[in-house]
């Protein structure tokens, strides 16, 4: 019945040494002055898929910010990749909160995913030379690892939030990061191309051996493809197996408020008692 | 001077012998100016417009244009070459527009004190008019563009300028495009995105004083923003598009200099009216290529 027990161990690559991707240490994050989060402490470890979950406004977007370096921390240590936040830029692959392309956005998928390879590159591509010849070739590889072949070439803003977001996907892997930030890529997906999207960062996390930390409303379509869940609330996180991580007590004691975590017939997870954001699909987004 | 000498060149009209009017065209020095002006401009419209237009910026862009005008107002007053008024305010008027973006408010906000800047250039420059008693001789060419009388001085700054500002857009190509159409992740990814707006509104400003000499202020829009519109339309591939708007640029200011040759309108306005002329073609035959694919599709799905 529960999803969370059928997870098997996945076999790491032969020869490589399990190391750290994340490690925050009592971390805290201050915006404008308020304290977003404090006394943070995570760890994520290389090739695993993490899950952050939280209610709307509990900091997760600041976080990945924090992980970029792009935040820097008011209190407490991170480092990313073995080094401070900001120093491994070219190791990670970010795809940010809610970015869609109006219809009227001229731009082909295929550019867009090459501008990850080499769009902080400065000078006129030419042509002609082998580099050119080779990023094209791996452009074209991760457009067929995220199954975006027949569309690629087409204008990102004449196609479906599913497409434009299995093509952001791509932007984001081309430079085969050790680390993938996703925030809410499953946000205005249609349940199926949840299911598919989540499916697909899976098989991605496994083949190319990337650490995914995926920011995310709700845990249901992307349980049965989790190693670990962060969970923000109330200033505050947890972090652990998601078959410890989402019960009534831990929940409970993280918001400091009565929780309830209930399991629905099909192995759905209902969190109840929540003060903001409940966490199944359908009467969010207001 | 040479004004009767163009004048009487002016009146005699088309011969309607198409080589001996090509030929005639390339027969005065300043027929010549003009067109090597027209070209340098052309090309450098085309690749800052296609950037321009991608990053929505129109309205900046039409807002230097504006500013333009109390600048050659200005040099006119007190005696100083156009250029020195064009290029003075235009990068004024970048920086301040800069200044605008960088403050961080919101679009309407932000598109709020755009629109002041813009109300303020216009009065500044009636004033500027206004305060040179008398006529001020060719408000008119101010407005909405001349060919005659550039001199081989003034098409060496041209080219100077232009080749410095096309130079600059060329090195930060693919980091300004990735800030232009993924800020968030060209800024992850260490792309200094802020840097390379502030620094392309400077050659935007640069650009619209460059065309604003050939097509007027008023009527920039025609070389900077149709051509590029148009590439945009015909194709999302960014170098091809490039391509295509400098192509387009080109042809339009190299009818529009022959056009205005031969006939007494200034040259603004065929430029104006021949790029708008291409949107429109390429807008409804779009339009009219997207229903006949809807049509077909519907057709298929109904047999
Ligand atoms: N620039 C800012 N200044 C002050 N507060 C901010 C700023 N940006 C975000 N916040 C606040 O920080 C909190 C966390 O934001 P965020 O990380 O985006 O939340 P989440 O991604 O979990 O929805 C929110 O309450 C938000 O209002
Ligand atoms: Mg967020």
């Amino acid at each position: 019945m529960s999803r969370l027990g059928a997870l098997a161990p996945r076999a790491k690559p032969a020869g490589a040494a399990t190391s750290t991707a994340v490690a925050f240490d009592r971390a805290a994050a201050r915006l404008g002055g308020r304290t977003i989060w404090s006394d943070v402490s995570l760890t994520v470890a290389e090739g695993d898929f993490v899950a952050v979950l939280g209610p709307n406004g509990a900091g997760k977007s600041t976080l990945i910010n924090a992980i970029l370096g792009l935040l820097p921390l008011a209190a407490g240590t991170a480092s990313v990749l073995g080094r401070p936040p900001g120093d491994s830029k070219g190791l990670i692959g970010y795809l940010p909160q809610r970015r869609s392309f109006d219809t009227g956005t001229r731009i082909r998928g295929v550019d867009l995913v090459r501008l990850g390879l080499d769009g902080a590159r400065w000078g006129v591509p030419l042509p002609g030379l082998p580099s050119h010849k080779r990023d094209a070739a791996r452009v074209g590889e991760v457009i067929e690892l995220v199954g975006a072949i027949g569309y690629a070439r087409q204008p990102i803003g004449e196609l479906s939030g599913g497409e434009q977001q299995r093509l952001l996907i791509a932007q984001a892997l081309v430079r085969r990061p050790k680390l993938l930030l996703l925030d809410e890529p499953l946000d205005s997906l249609d349940l199926p191309n949840q299911a598919a999207v989540a499916a697909l960062v899976r098989r991605i996390c496994e083949e190319e051996y990337v650490a995914v930390l995926l920011v995310a409303h709700d845990i249901n379509p992307i349980l049965g493809y989790l190693d670990r869940v962060v969970y923000l609330a109330g200033g505050n996180a947890i972090e652990g197996a998601p078959q410890e991580v989402i019960t009534s007590e831990t929940l409970t004691r993280l918001y400091g408020a009565p929780i309830e975590v209930l399991r629905a017939s099909d192995g759905r997870l209902v969190v109840v008692g929540q003060p903001e954001a409940p966490f199944v699909h359908g009467d969010r987004h207001g | 001077m040479a004004t009767a000498m163009v004048e009487a060149a002016i009146f005699q009209g088309l011969s309607w012998n198409p080589l001996a009017d090509l030929r005639e065209l390339f027969a005065y020095p300043f027929m010549v100016n003009a067109l090597e002006a027209g070209t340098i401009v052309a090309v450098m419209g085309g690749v800052i417009g296609w950037f321009m237009v991608l990053r929505r910026q129109t309205f900046a862009g039409h807002t230097l244009s504006v500013i333009a005008f109390p600048g050659a107002a200005a040099a006119s007053l007190a005696g100083l070459p156009l250029a020195v008024g064009y290029f003075g305010f235009c990068g004024l008027g970048a920086l301040a527009l800069a200044g605008i973006a960088g403050s961080r408010r919101s679009l309407s906000a932000e598109s709020a004190a755009i629109g002041s800047l813009q109300a303020l250039a216009l009065a500044l420059g009636f004033l500027f008019v206004s305060l040179y008693h008398g006529v001020l001789n060719g408000l008119d060419s101010l407005l909405f563009g001349t060919f005659l009388g550039i001199t081989g001085r003034q098409v060496t700054v041209l080219l100077a300028v232009a080749a410095a500002a096309v130079a600059l857009v060329a090195i930060a190509a693919r980091p300004l495009f990735f800030a232009s159409v993924d800020g968030d992740v060209a800024r992850a990814r260490g792309v200094p995105v802020r840097a390379l707006g502030f620094g392309f509104l400077l050659v935007l400003g640069l650009s619209v004083a460059e065309t604003s000499q050939i097509t007027g202020a008023l009527l920039v829009f025609a070389l900077l923003v149709t051509p590029a519109a148009t590439a945009h339309q015909l194709t999302p591939r960014p170098g091809l598009g490039i391509a295509l708007s400098v192509t387009l640029a080109l042809a339009v200011t190299w009818l529009g200099l022959a056009l205005a040759y031969f006939s007494i309108y200034p040259v603004g306005f065929y430029v104006t009216s021949l790029s708008f002329g291409l949107y429109l073609l390429v807008r409804v035959s779009r339009a009219l290529a997207s229903r006949r694919r809807t049509t077909g599709r519907l057709a298929l799905e109904a047999a």
